[in-house]
């Protein structure tokens, strides 16, 4: 069969397909956004239904995806790494329910942060809920692994974690296809109570999950993704996973590495391997993108001093690797650089031109003049970038809809009154609780809603707000009164910083909706409709 | 046979449309690719890269290391020099004159051109204007690709057949008006060899 030229995110996502897939869940978000865009694009997944829109949230998707392995189907639930927190309670207990049909979820991790707030890896919290784990280092296997990762979750009746990170997610190489697996038919889990954590259930189901601690091992030991690669040189062993095993070999020529070389593709680790290479070489380099997990399971707090990584700085402890991080870990000669001229300008993102969030920070900015600074609590999305100059507009970006309640607890502090901004998808994936908190109390806030009516800044995907926004606030109790809807545009300015002052005024929860559309993605939506009706 | 490229311009000018080209054309030569590209939120407006490898030899990292990349290809003058330390000293910077002004601090055209200036082997030319000139002004990329095509290492017919695969979809004119583009960057290239 021909290669196809893929991303990391799209072999995932064919691997899945031709894995037997029944259903892949997900909120968009960067680096991991492609996986289930290739499959909404896919012609077979669309002839076959598989099923392929937006969930709410990652903990929405991850139900889901329990609910249909539950069923006896294969399912894929997708996010990145800081998605994973928010489907936490989900993805922990999933381990304890064990999976019916193939479970996967697959974290896109943002190492360096290229567009994330932290560098969070997820492999610790594969750890922690102690299930199978796998960590591709290149498009091939990506596949390779989606394609395989049902029938291993389906092998010991347990989730399986997929890793990936930016670099291998976002970029493209020929990926080879396998034969295409079917489908699995709905078959209810043999023992009807599997599902059920009640505390004497649960009980029994962990135990079952501690019992396989030794199996995976095993597993692992077998695992066509770990390879011990031997050396003749002893001084060094070095254990490379993901994508850090290519910078390692782009290091050598033709990658014939002079030492002992565990790749690692699954986890837990294959402890025979780690063995061997520690017990023959004379010091340990690790190389692993992320935390030093790894590192952490062979140093514990002491260590011998022969295990060198990021913890003593033979690696530095943040960001990404590259191929020169490890060519100076390993004390390979390094070469003269051309260097960047002085004082180069930065030019960091910006909004679009036309952008309907430029119209509402102005006139926020104009309303809070009389308040003074530091009042406006935001979230992420595109309106983030109100943070940077020339608009200095909000004072907190933390997670997925702690604007609301950031604001909820400032004003409860004092801080009257305290605004939110939130974009119109955040809100419906974590604004809604948030507001009815604030409502409950009737805290004097003013939420103020970019309705831009998709999901802008991960490409433009359709927002579950859309056409139904009005009426959540109204259900979640805000007065009628006090859900003000405006057009963000240059010459509505005046009625805007109104709204906004009087409702300021007010000493109660307040929500001001800024609708229009995207500049950016409305165009591409108009296009799609009109090929649609055309069909 | 292996090269490098780093493509580098301003998020929504089109740097990835190079990256297609270029791929096909390796693809129709039978080689390795291996393209790593910028999504998110540096897309909008920001400075942006993208790393493209081809050789025929498996390619194991995505990512081009300091110092090894053959040639890179800027859109935009200020931002051929952010990533100067990932060319080889023997590697060609090919650059468009034509700035991309979205920043309150950008400096002043001579000072970039003379940093420029200083990388051994470089093309400078406005790839923007020459668009214009052959009346082809959407293939400002196009210009690029040409003024790049004698250092990257693969035939002429390859990017012809690369741009007819890409395009082809958008009917014949627009084929032509790259065929056009890729030549007259070609012809700019030949200027600085």
């Amino acid at each position: 069969m021909q290669k196809l030229l893929l991303l990391g995110d799209e072999a995932i996502a064919q691997g899945a397909l031709d894995g037997g897939m029944s259903g892949i869940y997900a909120y968009p978000g960067t680096p991991s956004t492609e996986i289930t865009e290739y499959v909404q694009n896919n012609k077979y997944a669309i002839e076959k239904n598989i099923h392929r829109d937006w969930s709410a949230n990652e903990k929405t998707a991850v139900e889901a995806a329990i609910g249909m392995s539950y069923a006896g189907k294969r399912a894929m639930a997708c996010m990145k790494h800081v998605g994973l927190n928010v489907a936490a309670d989900a993805f922990v207990n999933s381990s304890i329910t064990g999976a019916n049909g193939g479970l996967v979820i697959t974290v896109a991790d943002d190492p360096s942060m290229h567009s994330s707030q932290n560098e969070q890896d997820s492999r610790a919290l594969g750890a922690f809920a102690q299930i199978p784990m796998l960590e591709p280092c290149n498009q091939q296997e990506a596949y390779d692994m989606a394609y395989k990762s049902f029938q291993l979750s389906e092998k010991f009746g347990l989730p399986v974690l997929m890793r990936i990170v930016t670099r291998l997610a976002h970029s493209r190489a020929g990926v080879e296809r396998k034969e295409k697996l079917a489908e699995n038919g709905v078959r209810l889990p043999s023992d009807p109570r599997q599902f059920v954590l009640l505390p004497s259930i649960a009980k029994k189901n962990y135990k079952r999950l501690l019992s396989m601690h030794d199996i995976l091992i095993e597993e692992s030991e077998n695992s066509e993704f770990n390879k011990y690669i031997d050396g003749d040189n002893k001084k060094y062993g070095i254990i490379a996973s993901g994508v850090a095993f290519n910078y390692l070999i782009e290091n050598f020529d033709d990658g014939k590495v002079p030492y002992p070389v565990l790749k690692i593709g699954q986890y837990p680790l294959p402890k025979k391997y780690i063995q061997k290479l520690y017990d023959e070489c004379d010091e340990i380099i690790i190389l692993e993108e992320g935390y030093p997990v790894i590192e952490d399971m062979l140093v514990g707090l002491l260590g011998d001093g022969r295990v060198h990584g990021r913890r003593d700085g033979t690696i530095p402890r943040d960001g990404e690797l590259n191929p020169n991080i490890v060519s100076k870990a390993l004390g390979l000669e390094q070469q003269e650089l051309y260097k960047i001229p002085d004082n180069l300008s930065i030019r960091p993102p910006q909004f679009c031109d036309g952008c309907g969030h430029i119209d509402m920070y102005n006139a926020l900015n104009e309303a809070m003049k009389d308040y003074g600074t530091g009042r406006v609590l935001s979230d992420i999305g595109c309106y983030t970038m109100g943070a940077l100059p020339p608009f200095n507009a909000i004072n907190s970006c933390v997670d997925m809809g702690a604007s609301i309640t950031m604001a909820k607890g400032a004003a409860d502090a004092g801080l009257v009154p305290a605004v939110a901004v939130i974009g119109d998808s955040t809100f419906t994936h974590s604004g809604m609780t948030g507001l009815l908190d604030a409502v409950m109390e009737n805290t004097p806030i003013v939420v103020c809603i970019a309705d831009n009516s998709f999901t802008a800044m991960t490409g433009g995907q359709k927002s579950h707000a859309e056409n139904r926004l009005d009426n959540i606030v109204k259900g979640l109790g805000v007065e009628p009164e006090h859900i003000r809807v405006v057009v963000p545009l240059k010459k509505n300015h005046d009625e805007m910083v109104n709204v906004l002052k009087e409702e300021l005024e007010y000493k109660g929860v307040s929500v001001v909706i800024f609708r229009r559309v995207c500049v950016t993605h409305y165009a591409s939506m108009v296009k799609k409709r009109k090929a649609q009706e055309n069909k | 046979m292996k090269k490098d490229i780093i493509l580098s311009g301003v998020g929504g000018q089109g740097i990835i449309s190079i990256a297609a080209i270029i791929g096909s054309a390796a693809l129709a030569e039978n080689l390795n690719i291996k393209q790593s590209e910028v999504h998110g939120m540096s897309q909008r407006g920001g400075a942006v890269m993208s790393n493209l490898r081809i050789s025929d030899k498996p390619i194991a990292s995505d990512l081009i290391p300091l110092g090894k990349a053959d040639v890179i290809i800027s859109v935009e003058p200020l931002e051929s020099l952010r990533y100067l330390p990932y060319l080889s000293k023997e590697g060609w910077l090919i650059t468009n004159l034509e700035t991309f002004e979205n920043i309150p601090d950008y400096p002043d055209i001579e000072t970039l051109i003379s940093s420029i200036k200083e990388i051994k082997h470089h093309v400078i030319l406005n790839a923007t204007k020459i668009a214009k000139e052959i009346k082809a002004k959407r293939s400002m990329n196009t210009v690029m690709l040409g003024a790049a095509l004698p250092f990257l290492g693969l035939k002429q017919e390859s990017f012809e057949a690369g741009i007819k695969a890409i395009f082809g979809g958008k009917g014949e004119q627009i084929v032509n008006q790259n065929l056009t583009a890729l030549k007259a960057g070609l012809e700019e290239a030949k200027k600085f060899m």
